[in-house]
């Protein structure tokens, strides 16, 4: 038995150690591996933070001189920050509401009917879920500018909502399969219809299932780059994430602590969001339905 | 290509005909799925079928009308296209750079040493690395833009630990922006893995470890068993997610310089619109899109039994 030998070994050397102290120094060794990594992913972050309040931000990280609220301040007007913000929450309003609208009412046959055409539509989705939509924005494109549909509000929110469709479908059906079906069938004994269930039992019973279906959709269309970007033309129209691109490039110089109140402002409600829903469901919300590996 | 979703349910009755009038049940049931399948149809099926067509034409930009149909030539085109082999190059070491080493590998290892750790760093850690995944994409790619710069962060740490300061942006783009997908997407594989850890029962590490198994043995030998489904999907999903890249990278370097960084999503753009050959543009996406498809098709292969 060499492995036990080899243990004998180690507590031979070092008779002091009790198993409470090697699991000190194994928590300690984590604890200092963990500080590397978070010191290294937080630099990005604490640029962002500290730029935004330094007059003279740059591309490095320091400590401003004295803090200042002078970018913000800068950036908080009609064309900088709300008219993007409020065209964000628009798209992403309008494309959140149809995609839960849509998925709640397909998620509920799925899970309260059998049919042989179940598991085909599952699958289909399951397969359209890990789709690379970025591939197919050139043909989206086209295909919009022949149908009148490109540059309108209109247009992006189908598209933002189709595509997130899948997914919030396999979220949603999972989330109401754990809603027992007795509950529904006393209602139906009472002479409600499907639709009146749907309404009245099961979204209400699996309310955090919905508030993550929705919390999911929408920071996934705030902070979509892509398909505003193809889809819209007209610099009014603009979400957030494209009009952010303005700071940069057009303007000659980059005023970096702007962009960082900026990006502040517009990264701010996806982060409350998920903290929002995190804490609600324990971490990891949005894997549920998906990685159930 | 891509299947398209079933119509909105033909309606056939899905059991046996001793029921009444199955095929108006079947239909009043199968109504609440048709906003979704029409949904699904017009914007989502329907361009991948366009996609698929105009593949094999060659429109273009420029407002002529007529496109024809020229079979296979964009296609052979691409393969003899140095600038389309570079990107399909790329594109390979900026996905095994950034998700089947980076987020996958880094994730596995903080989820095992967040199941160490103390409580109060284990939070902090998750929380900035989970706070680099919400971030909106551009925003995301801002703030690593400043990293790499020639005088952004990066630098200004290699100068003080001594080390030779470096133009990351020039002479290692695809590294940059493989980095800066690693800092945005690790917190996913993290979430997969810590979720994965939990699920093992204490009795069989402890087992092991009374056993005399050392800390990479257990790893090796009894973690990883165990969590091999996990790894299967965590890295089926970070490639599908990686493929699709485009804002990160478009942000960072444009695909430059040169095209030294520019992977197949930003190769595609510049075809179709800054070339105007949207045919050829197409052929890469439908090309990108098969890629994509094989490799759902693995991922649901891995999930088969969850149906």
């Amino acid at each position: 038995m060499p492995a036990n030998t080899a243990s004998t070994a180690s507590t031979a050397k070092s008779p002091t150690r009790s198993p409470r102290s090697r699991r000190t120094a194994r928590r300690l060794a984590a604890d200092g591996g963990l500080l590397v990594v978070a010191a290294a992913f937080v630099l990005p972050l604490a640029w962002v933070i500290l730029s935004s309040l330094d007059t003279k931000a740059d591309l490095k990280v320091k400590v401003p001189d004295g803090l200042t609220l002078d970018n913000y301040d800068a950036v908080l007007t009609p064309e900088i920050t709300f008219t993007p913000l409020l065209n964000s929450l628009l798209l992403c309003g309008g494309g959140t509401l149809l995609t839960v609208v849509c998925a709640a009412l397909a998620a509920y046959p799925l899970s309260r009917f059998r049919s042989r055409l179940n598991r085909p539509f599952m699958l289909t989705i399951l397969f359209a879920t890990s789709l690379p939509i970025t591939a197919i924005m050139v043909p989206v494109y086209a295909l919009f500018v022949q149908v009148d549909l490109i540059d309108t509000m209109q247009g992006t929110i189908f598209f933002f909502a189709a595509s997130q469709l899948p997914f919030a479908i396999w979220l949603m059906k999972n989330f109401m399969d754990g809603v027992p079906k007795e509950l529904e069938e006393a209602a139906w004994t009472d002479g409600a219809s499907s639709f009146q269930s749907l309404l009245r039992i099961v979204l209400p019973l699996m309310g955090p299932g919905v508030a993550v279906v929705t919390v999911f959709s929408f920071v996934m269309m705030w902070g979509n780059f892509f398909v505003p970007f193809m889809l819209l033309l007209t610099p009014e129209q603009m979400p957030a994430s494209v009009s952010i691109n303005d700071f940069f490039g057009n303007k000659g110089t980059v005023i970096y602590g702007q962009l960082a109140a900026f990006s502040i402002i517009y990264s701010t409600p996806v982060i409350l969001l998920y903290v929002l829903i995190s804490r609600r469901l324990g971490g990891g919300f949005a894997l549920g339905g998906a990685v159930k590996g | 290509m891509a299947k398209t979703a079933p119509g909105p349910g033909a309606p056939r009755p899905a059991r046996p005909p001793s029921r009444r009038k199955p095929t108006g049940r079947a239909l009043s049931r199968a109504l609440p799925v048709s906003p979704a399948v029409v949904l699904l149809l017009l914007f989502l099926a329907g361009p991948i079928g366009y996609c698929a067509y105009i593949a094999f034409t060659d429109l273009q930009l420029t407002g002529q009308a007529e496109s024809s149909f020229v079979g296979f030539d964009n296609f052979r085109k691409a393969f003899g296209d140095e600038a389309f082999l570079n990107a399909v190059w790329l594109t390979l070491v900026f996905t095994v750079v950034s998700s089947l080493i980076g987020q996958n590998t880094i994730g596995l290892a903080l989820a095992s040493l967040m199941q160490r750790a103390s409580k109060p760093i284990r939070t902090i850690t998750g929380a900035i690395v989970i706070t680099a995944w919400v971030l909106p994409e551009v925003v995301a790619a801002f703030l690593l833009y400043a990293f790499f710069r020639r005088e952004g962060t990066l630098n200004a740490v290699l100068d003080f630990l001594h080390l030779p300061p470096q133009n990351w942006m020039y002479t290692l783009p695809i590294l940059a922006v493989s980095f800066a997908n690693v800092w945005r997407g690790t917190a996913f594989s993290m979430l997969v893995y810590s979720a994965a850890l939990n699920e093992i029962p204490k009795e069989i590490t402890e087992a092991a470890e009374v056993d005399g198994a050392g800390g990479w043995r257990r790893m090796w030998h009894i973690t990883l068993p165990m969590i091999r489904r996990s790894i299967g999907t965590n890295l089926m999903l970070n490639t599908l997610q990686t493929l699709s890249v485009f804002g990160l990278i478009w942000v960072m370097t444009r695909g430059g310089p040169g095209n030294r960084s520019q992977t197949l999503p930003l190769f595609m753009y510049e075809q179709a619109f800054q070339k105007s050959m949207i045919g050829y543009g197409t052929a890469v996406a439908l090309l990108l899109l098969v890629v994509g498809s094989l490799f759902s098709l693995v991922y649901m292969r891995l999930l088969r039994t969850e149906v």
